[in-house]
């Protein structure tokens, strides 16, 4: 019993850790719905959504009332049980990331010593359930995309990981909030550009986003690797997708842009997070920007400017860091 | 269903069949290609075709000739006021009409406004299928300048029926003049935007650069006209080869490529466009005053026994209709010649071997319009 | 090498430009129009279905029941009847429809009218549930219109 109470701050930390993480993946995904719907409109010189609510702001809502209502259809010869189990999948590990993330001094869930590879592991889930759901669906188009969709990411990860590898040597450890606080009169985005830069591709390939989007390329592939999902189960995969974006980005924030440093508000320990949020939503306002600027690249040109350019790159990146760190 | 079984799956080469169409979002309407599949490198292909069908050539063999002219712009509804131009000077080579020189720069004029809007609703269409979303809505942006000028002189905005035998329908304003000069200038304006946004992009020339390569030798072989065919370095166009109607009175050049990939295809629809605007500003400029019609139009218009042709060059390449007359009203044979139909038929041997993605931009670089193929 | 970094480059610079248009885009006024809140003019030479014209001197159409009409539709689409009836001069109209199902607006019927009697009408904002809906009785039409 005497147990039971010394875990039960920690206990209720992560139920309200999780009832936040919930309200962060649907609420980003309702604001990242819209804002892309939006900015896609403007970009193209039409208005977006305008019919529901004003200015169309509850086009989402009723979008999701829609998808609910739908019928679950289930392809005749899909692997049933996989197939469902894919959104899920896709769906369910987003939660865990979003627990270490720092908002600000004070808004995290939980800060471990290994916040980032705790990140790299969840977010790397999304590949299986994309390969699960494309594989079930017992639909060439979905095969097709799932494939693609596990060798992007493979080979994304690398030189993500690297740039991101060039800060941990920097700052000397895997939290999160250690790795803000470092940045305190210079962000890093200023040290390590090159990383930024590389980070930033690698990043929207690992969400699937334009240019590259070949897991769902419509144009070749129809919808990829969600052609067969529908209702709810389609949107489990748009949730999870729109909450990826959500993670990376914040990754990028906490180090390259310094967390939630920023000019200081008053209780700056909580409302860091406003400086946090703005430069998230600033990096997903650029990764829906390119989706609405480029055409898609092709397969071997995506691999190939994984390996010849991204990989050589950030390795002398890393080399250079190492080489300074050690003088310095 | 017997053309099915050419194509078979076959466990021992690893090979599969991918069925992409009839309503496949890079096929533009019914067509239907099968894929043969080694990995994702498409090792043959075969299109399917007939989805589309309407039967408008035994149609026109069961009308007088004059009731035909709806029909020719159901087949290509993008370059409808070229296959009414095709048409109509068919009839009027068969009935030995002269046409008034008002007429022919009135046609002239609303024929290259068509060819421009086709021109930029494939420039849409076609970075669509490349994954670039946002240029389509900057290219209708454009098309619909067009559709409004022309609907205000031919009533329609797609399926015109405007040119008849020995003139027109309608004839043009001064509100048409000015507002297709102002037209001209607004698309000039564009194309800057255009070649930042979308030519000059890095990731659009890798997909098309050595893309789907046809050498001329292949484009004789198939019959394949049109940008196609310019592309490959050939600088034919029925405007020049066979000029008809006035385009001998004016300056205008024929664009060309050199390597015969989709890039080469792709830049050289995109100097059609200018080329077209020089064409539509030379015929505003020399546009002379007179009747929109010939009085001697007989009512019943009958066809002497024989046989007649007539080229035009479509947005997509030679356009030819062949006419058979036995002496009656009626036609005895009316054959069209599409260039989409022998332009497709190439498919097979362009894309052998080629990525998925690949045979989307090669078919796409073909600017298919499927109801001319199956028309 | 050098060709290495200088595509390299060249890719980032013409990416940079497609950016500089799409975001010059995002700022400018939208060119769209709302269309049921919000129309646009349509052309008065807009051709949509045939319609029987009411001429003012008169009040009435002036169909002589001929059937050119009829006769040189490509789609037989029109059907024309007419009756004799005594006191009145020629033949009086007892039915014209149009089956706009069939009609594919060539507008040979306007242009082959002895009495110009039709003419296009402006409606360009059909839609119905049955093909009965597109059967009209342009006789029926000219009477009810003002």
């Amino acid at each position: 019993m005497e147990i039971f109470y010394s875990l039960l701050p920690e206990l209720i930390r992560i139920v309200i850790a999780a009832i936040c993480g919930a309200v962060i993946v649907f609420g980003n995904a309702l604001v990242m719905g819209y804002a892309e719907r939006k900015l896609a409109g403007h970009i193209m010189f039409r208005p977006g959504p305008m019919e529901v609510g004003p200015h169309g702001i509850y086009q989402l809502v009723i979008d999701g009332l829609k998808l609910m209502g739908k019928q679950l259809v289930i392809p005749k010869n899909a692997d049933t049980p996989l197939f469902m189990l894919a959104p899920l999948i896709a769906f369910a590990p987003v939660f865990v990331p979003l627990l270490v993330i720092p908002f600000s001094d004070k808004i995290q869930g939980f800060d471990l010593d290994v916040g980032l590879l705790l990140i790299l592991a969840f977010a790397s889930i999304n590949v299986l359930a994309i390969l699960i759901g494309g594989w079930s669906s017992n639909n060439k188009y979905s095969l097709f995309g799932a494939i693609r969709s596990v060798a992007q990411n493979d080979a994304y990860e690398i030189p993500m990981l690297i740039s991101l590898l060039a800060i941990i040597f920097m700052t000397n450890t895997f939290s999160l909030k250690e790795i803000a606080a470092a940045q305190s009169p210079v962000w890093f985005v200023v040290i390590q550009p090159l990383a930024f830069l590389i980070y930033i591709v690698a990043m929207v390939a690992e969400t699937n986003r334009a240019p590259f989007d070949l897991p769902e390329a419509e144009s070749e592939l129809t919808a990829g690797f969600h052609t067969e999902y529908s209702g709810m189960s389609f949107s489990l995969f748009v949730l999870g997708e729109y909450a990826n974006m959500f993670i990376v980005c914040s990754v990028a924030t906490v180090f390259f842009l310094g967390g939630d440093s920023g000019i200081p508000l008053p209780y700056f320990e909580y409302t860091g997070i406003i400086w946090f949020l703005l430069k998230v939503y600033l990096l997903m306002f650029f990764l829906i920007w390119i989706r609405w600027t480029y055409p898609r690249t092709r397969f071997d040109q995506l691999m190939n400017f994984c390996w010849k350019y991204l990989i050589p790159f950030s390795l002398v990146n890393l080399l250079i860091t190492v080489v300074m760190v050690k003088l310095l | 269903m017997a053309m099915d079984v050419e194509i078979l799956e076959d466990p021992k080469h690893h090979r599969y069949v991918l069925n992409m169409g009839p309503q496949h979002p890079s096929t533009h309407g019914v067509l239907r290609v099968l894929l043969e599949l080694e990995g994702e490198y498409a090792m043959e292909l075969l299109p399917v075709l007939g989805y589309g069908h309407r039967c408008h050539e035994k149609i026109a063999e069961h009308k007088p000739v004059k009731s035909f002219m709806p029909n020719t712009a159901r087949m290509d509804y993008l370059g409808a006021l070229i296959y009414n131009h095709g048409y109509a000077q068919l009839l009027e080579r068969a009935a030995g009409i002269e046409v008034p020189e008002r007429v022919e720069y009135i046609r002239v004029i609303t024929s290259e406004l068509n060819r421009i809007q086709s021109h930029l609703l494939w420039y849409g269409a076609y970075l669509l299928d490349l994954g670039a979303f946002t240029p389509i809505m900057y290219a209708f942006d454009d098309r619909e300048h067009i559709l409004d000028i022309l609907e205000d002189v031919t009533g329609s905005r797609l399926t015109y029926c405007y040119f008849r035998v020995g003139g027109v329908s309608k004839d043009i304003d001064d509100k048409f003049v000015t507002s297709t000069r102002a037209f001209v200038k607004r698309l000039r304006s564009r194309f800057p935007m255009y070649e930042d946004l979308v030519n000059g992009n890095v990731i659009l020339q890798n997909r098309l650069n050595d893309v789907g390569e046809l050498t001329p030798h292949t484009c004789a072989r198939y019959g394949i006209t049109g940008p196609l065919l310019r592309g490959t370095g050939v600088a034919y166009d029925m405007r020049r080869a066979e000029p008809y109607s006035i385009y001998s009175q004016f300056d205008f050049e024929i664009p060309t490529g050199t390597k015969g990939d989709c890039m080469a295809s792709f830049m050289v629809r995109f100097h059609e466009l200018e080329q077209s605007l020089r064409i539509i500003e030379q015929a505003l400029d020399g546009l002379p005053e007179g009747p929109i019609m010939t009085p001697k139009v007989p009512k019943k218009l009958k066809i002497p026994a024989g046989d007649y042709n007539s080229s035009v060059e479509a947005p997509r390449g030679e356009l030819s209709y062949y006419l058979v007359s036995d002496g009656s009203d009626v036609p005895y044979r009316l054959k069209v010649r599409t260039p989409s139909y022998s332009n497709l038929s190439v498919v097979p041997e362009m894309c052998q071997g080629m990525l998925l993605s690949d045979v989307v931009s090669a078919m796409g670089a073909l600017d298919l319009v499927i109801p001319e193929i199956d028309r | 090498m050098k060709s290495y970094f200088s595509t390299l480059f060249t890719g980032a610079w013409s990416l940079i430009l497609g950016l500089k248009v799409t975001i010059k885009a995002l700022f400018s006024p939208i060119v769209t129009c709302q269309y049921p809140r919000e129309k646009m003019e349509v052309t008065p030479n807009y051709r949509g279905h045939i319609d029987l014209v009411k001429f003012a001197d008169t009040g009435a159409h002036k169909c002589i029941s001929c059937g050119s009409c009829m006769r040189d539709c490509p789609s037989d689409c029109i059907v024309v009847e007419g009756e004799k009836r005594e006191g009145v001069k020629g033949k009086v109209l007892t039915i014209f429809t149009l089956d706009f199902t069939k009609c594919s607006l060539c507008g040979a019927c306007v242009e082959v009218c002895p009495t110009k009697a039709l003419d296009y009408c402006n409606d360009y904002e059909l839609a119905g549930f049955t093909r009965e809906e597109f059967y009209f009785d342009l006789l029926k039409r000219v009477e009810e219109r003002e």
